[in-house]
């Protein structure tokens, strides 16, 4: 069974949200996700400052096996992005919660937070999509 | 795998297995009115007796000549050597191959080509190569809007000396995407694109396109067009004839800090002129648009045993993988020209192709010495050129003259009102390597007979 950190939050896509102090969010993507693509060999991270809509395409990660898209799960603008995977793409294998976060949002409407997953309703989507 | 046509009994066994009467029904989805039932312009079968007939027939109304059209497609010298080699069984096979991996000594020719193509242009990565020079510009052109991480923009700059067909080709490809290509004016004197040409508030631009040598075969200043569109955010694509680079300075090394994607005709490497195709296309680029850029890539590696070896490399931006998100559908390439090239670049070496470009340019250059001692002929840009020239008649129709001098054995040039008729009674000439002195000289006192004759 793979790793789902209780405090965060999900998206059925498969990334992770974690607020921050300052209203931002850190966004990646989750210890399941990482285990179904395989070994990370490159993330095209996204244009800070880009003005987001939820659902939006914003970053690709490439495995040996597929390069996939990443969606921001909120809208907003991107304030930070996780330039050490740039050089190290293998920690979104290694510690997908933790040195493998991607970027960070700065929310627009925080309206949207209640259509996020928690850890029990993610634990459930992606186990009935296994079947 | 053998090439085994399916018996009648195979296909009743095929159908009876699927639960169908006949093929016919198996196109039963199509509209009747889409169908094209009978194929009424296309004739019968013949024999093989009667078809070789037919084509020796039909080449022997090809008039060889001697061939002053450059314009796109070269008449280079090609060694013996390179298409006995290529047309050897073990290269003869225009696919890269499905399992790639197997087939190391195609994979491994690939990879000298590309190793040969980026030293030439000065880039850090070239592709297994493209389809030709025209379909490589509109592929650069959707390579630059995605690889501009800068802009937002899906304009493009495409300079008018820029081959016309070029244009046209990349238009044709990019239209439907929402890329608009615009165009910029060249020096009417001069033959080239200029800083006064380009615009001055460009605003936000995803690429200028820069063809060195252009298509009056004028160079460009590649240097000062290269910074501009560095400092407007804008990408350069590189358009250039591999031939020149021999002689002149790589896209690599354009401006300060170089041009970002080179694309261009890899024809003049070796291949045939062939009525205008097969051809191929090369493709370079900066190693952080890597990613971006269409086609096969093949890496060098080794194996568990520590043992060089090659394989498809990047292949998560290709289709099989990425599906609609592709950087192309291009997945097929050029590889038996591809092969010709290699090895045409092999046996020349630098010093080989750098005596092709130098004898090419020179020959240009006396020809059009000989062809404007002619009252009645001038030279139209004033710009320095590489191994093409455009020249103009005061007195004459381009038509008229390029009839006589076919009528005496002379393909003398090719005709620029199509597409440039703001330039007169223009055409352009090129005397490769391939050309004497002799031929140079018949050339000019043919042309200076038909111009000191009455007009017909």
């Amino acid at each position: 069974m793979s790793n789902i950190p209780a405090h965060l939050k999900y998206t059925k896509t498969h990334e992770w949200i974690e607020e921050q102090d300052d209203g931002s969010v850190k966004i990646g993507i989750t210890d399941h996700a990482q285990d179904l693509l395989g070994d990370m060999v490159f993330v095209e991270l996204p244009e800070l400052e880009t003005v987001l809509e939820a659902g939006d395409e914003c970053a690709v990660i490439e495995s040996v096996k597929a390069a996939s898209d990443v969606y921001s799960p909120l809208s907003g603008e991107i304030v930070e992005v996780n330039e050490e995977l740039v050089d190290n793409p293998d920690m979104v294998n290694k510690n997908p919660y933790v040195d493998g976060w991607i970027f960070r949002l700065m929310p627009s409407d925080p309206e949207q937070f209640n259509s996020l997953f928690d850890a029990e309703a993610y634990e459930m989507a992606s186990s009935e999509e296994d079947h | 795998m053998p090439y085994i046509p399916h018996t009648d009994a195979d296909i009743q066994k095929m159908l009876d297995v699927i639960g169908s009467d006949s093929i016919e029904n198996l196109f039963d989805e199509i509209p009747a009115a889409l169908r094209q039932t009978s194929l009424d312009k296309v004739p019968s079968g013949l024999s093989e007796m009667q078809i070789s007939r037919l084509m020796s027939e039909r080449a022997s109304n090809d008039q060889q000549g001697l061939n002053f059209i450059g314009a796109g497609a070269y008449e280079h010298h090609i060694p013996a050597a390179v298409w006995e080699i290529t047309t050897r069984g073990e290269f003869y096979s225009a696919y890269t191959p499905y399992q790639a991996e197997a087939s190391q000594g195609t994979l491994q020719l690939l990879y000298e080509y590309q190793s040969m193509i980026a030293h030439l242009t000065a880039m850090d990565v070239s592709n297994a190569s493209l389809y030709d020079g025209a379909s490589g510009l509109a592929e650069a052109v959707l390579m630059a809007v995605r690889a501009n991480r800068k802009s937002k923009s899906k304009r493009i700059l495409i300079p008018d000396s820029v081959n016309p067909i070029y244009r046209q080709v990349a238009n044709t490809i990019v239209k439907n995407q929402k890329l608009s290509l615009e165009s910029v004016a060249y020096d009417p004197n001069c033959g080239n694109t200029t800083l006064t040409s380009l615009p001055e508030e460009p605003g936000d631009l995803a690429a200028l396109v820069i063809p060195q040598p252009n298509f009056f075969g004028v160079v460009e200043e590649v240097d000062a067009l290269t910074d501009w569109a560095h400092q407007h955010g804008a990408l350069i694509i590189a358009v250039v004839n591999p031939t020149s680079l021999a002689m002149l300075k790589p896209p690599g090394e354009w401006g300060k800090s170089g041009a970002d994607i080179v694309c261009g005709e890899g024809q003049p490497l070796g291949i045939p002129m062939s009525s205008g195709g097969p051809y191929f296309g090369f493709m370079c680029c900066k190693k952080q648009f890597v990613r971006q850029m269409p086609g096969r890539i093949i890496g060098r590696t080794v194996d568990l045993d520590g043992k060089t070896g090659f394989s498809l490399t990047l292949q998560a931006r290709e289709q099989h993988i990425r599906r609609s998100k592709a950087t192309s559908n291009i997945c097929t390439n050029q590889g038996l020209m591809v092969t010709a090239a290699t090895i045409y670049m092999a046996l020349l070496g630098p010093e080989g192709l750098h005596q092709v470009a130098h004898h090419s340019h020179n020959n240009t250059n006396a020809l059009i010495k000989q062809l404007t001692k002619h009252a009645s002929v001038e030279v139209v840009f004033s710009r320095p050129s590489f191994h093409e020239a455009v020249i103009r008649f005061t007195d004459r129709s381009v038509e008229a003259v390029l009839e006589q001098l076919q009528q005496h054995g002379i393909l003398g040039g090719y005709n620029l009102k199509q597409h440039f008729p703001e330039l007169g009674e223009a055409m352009m000439v090129c005397a490769t390597e391939t050309k004497t002195d002799d031929d140079l000289s018949h050339f000019a006192k043919t042309l200076a007979d038909i111009l000191d004759s009455k007009p017909s």
